[in-house]
């Protein structure tokens, strides 16, 4: 049976972990290939690298970061964060990335998706969505890191992106990111049960329970988490372990 | 000893490359490994992996694209009998034909066609993800246990017309070809340099076959 992924997430600034970090073994709690190898080791399904660096000068910082994971971690690597063009898709894959995941650029162009899908293949091809609810079960996109709103419906969206050979989205919840209120259900339902690629749920994560409903009540294919992670809260084995026990099929 | 990954701008060209190095720096006599297009260096290999991500016909078209890429292969794999493992679509290239966007002509190295996954919508598209596995007795499997995990993507997958040129399979809801060999021949659906420890194993195995 296919298993349900935990992947967990790593904002990078500038080459950085920008989050706190409680890892008992790590030298030095702001590199993301330690953490990346740590997570690794406890048994994530894939691993993903967000870039927030602000100024595009420096962004090379994080291909390094990206080579050096992909010398040590044998599991797919997702990386994402202001990505525009083929060259910056190019580029990542060239580095070590296996997939990359496209934003605000896919919202701008919508041909983009198309096109890399074409050219990296649908594997390769993540479109990241940034959702958030502006009437009663209805969510509109939002580009710039959330910043800006768009009119455009999340649901169709997704449906669009995944016909244009998406390989999978990953979509946030504005609303409860950050919140640990737990995953927007009824977004993630509304969306899975409508698009026919793999859904990944992100946002708002805050104890196991969550991660549960993700799968039980959104159906994704996929849970992303940071800062359960980060902080030490729990393990991915614990995690795992959780979901095992509720009769999910997870990789151990 | 060489081995040499085929290099015709596969995305995960780097992937691969890392995880034979990372493996191959464990063996006691390891591999000189070089990620080449040139037909004379195929020639020279005494191992030939082909990688592969994107569409069926797009692999092909880049692979004939390389002048003498192909014609070394066929020397080397199927007139020499040198060992050759395909993964993914490099997997998928091996047989007759696919029905990929189209109808593309492969290799024709093991009879069969390669088709889309039909499924139910709860079944998402592509088969992404860690699945579980059933092999039957062979090299490539040493030392792993049935049942074990892993790393697919994949919408398409290869009907094998022989039974016996399917190694392994998995459920994705039905049955899926996992793994194929034929004589000298060999290649995996699933991605052994995305597979973890399980992956590791996979192409410790190979290295180490000697059909």
């Amino acid at each position: 049976m296919l298993k349900k992924r935990i992947i967990p997430c790593l904002d990078v600034d500038n080459g950085r972990v920008v989050k706190g970090v409680n890892f008992i073994d790590l030298v030095d709690a702001g590199d993301p290939v330690e953490q990346a190898i740590i997570y690794n080791a406890e048994g994530a399904d894939e691993l993903c690298f967000l870039d927030i660096t602000a100024s595009s000068d420096n962004r090379d910082t994080l291909l390094e970061v990206v080579k050096k994971t992909a010398e040590n971690c044998f599991i797919p690597l997702t990386v994402g964060g202001g990505v525009r063009s083929l060259d910056d898709i190019s580029r990542l894959l060239h580095f070590g990335a296996d997939k990359v995941s496209i934003n605000t650029a896919a919202v701008d162009n919508i041909d983009l998706v198309a096109e890399a899908a074409n050219k990296y293949g649908s594997s390769t091809i993540v479109i990241a969505v940034d959702a958030k609810q502006t009437a009663e079960n209805q969510w509109k996109v939002f580009t710039h890191g959330g910043r800006k709103m768009t009119n455009i419906d999340v649901v169709n969206y997704c449906n669009e992106v995944a016909k244009l050979g998406a390989g999978e989205i990953l979509l946030t919840s504005m609303d409860r990111d950050g919140t640990k209120s737990g995953f927007d259900n009824k977004l993630l339902k509304a969306v899975t049960s409508k698009v026919n690629i793999p859904v990944i749920a992100s946002g708002g994560v805050g104890n196991l329970n969550h991660l549960l409903d993700g799968i039980l009540e959104g159906e994704a294919s996929a849970l992303l988490a940071a800062s359960i992670f980060h902080f030490g809260e729990y393990s991915i084995g614990e995690v795992k372990r959780y979901l095992a026990d509720n009769n999910i099929p997870v990789r151990i | 000893m060489n081995l040499a990954i085929i290099n015709f701008g596969s995305g995960n060209l780097h992937s691969v490359h890392k995880a034979f190095e990372n493996v191959n720096s464990e063996l006691s006599n390891p591999y000189n490994i070089v990620v080449t297009n040139d037909p004379k260096e195929i020639q020279s290999a005494d191992k030939i992996v082909l990688p592969g991500v994107g569409a069926f016909g797009d692999c092909k078209n880049a692979i004939f694209n390389i002048e003498g890429l192909h014609a070394s292969l066929e020397v080397s794999v199927l007139k020499n009998k040198v060992p050759f493992m395909g993964i993914c679509v490099g997997m998928q290239l091996l047989a007759d034909l696919s029905y990929e966007f189209g109808t593309h002509v492969g290799f024709g190295w093991i009879p069969g066609e390669v088709t889309r996954i039909v499924s139910p919508q709860e079944y998402k598209i592509p088969h992404m993800g860690w699945n579980e596995i059933r092999f039957s007795d062979h090299k490539l499997f040493d030392g792993c246990e049935q049942g074990s995990d892993f790393y697919f993507v994949h919408s398409f997958y290869f009907q094998n017309q022989k039974s016996e040129h399917s190694i392994a399979t998995t459920k994705y809801p039905d049955q899926i070809t996992a793994a194929v060999c034929k004589e000298n021949i060999c290649g995996t659906q699933f991605h052994p340099e995305k597979s973890h420890i399980n992956g590791k194993r996979i192409i410790y195995n190979f290295l180490e076959w000697r059909p």
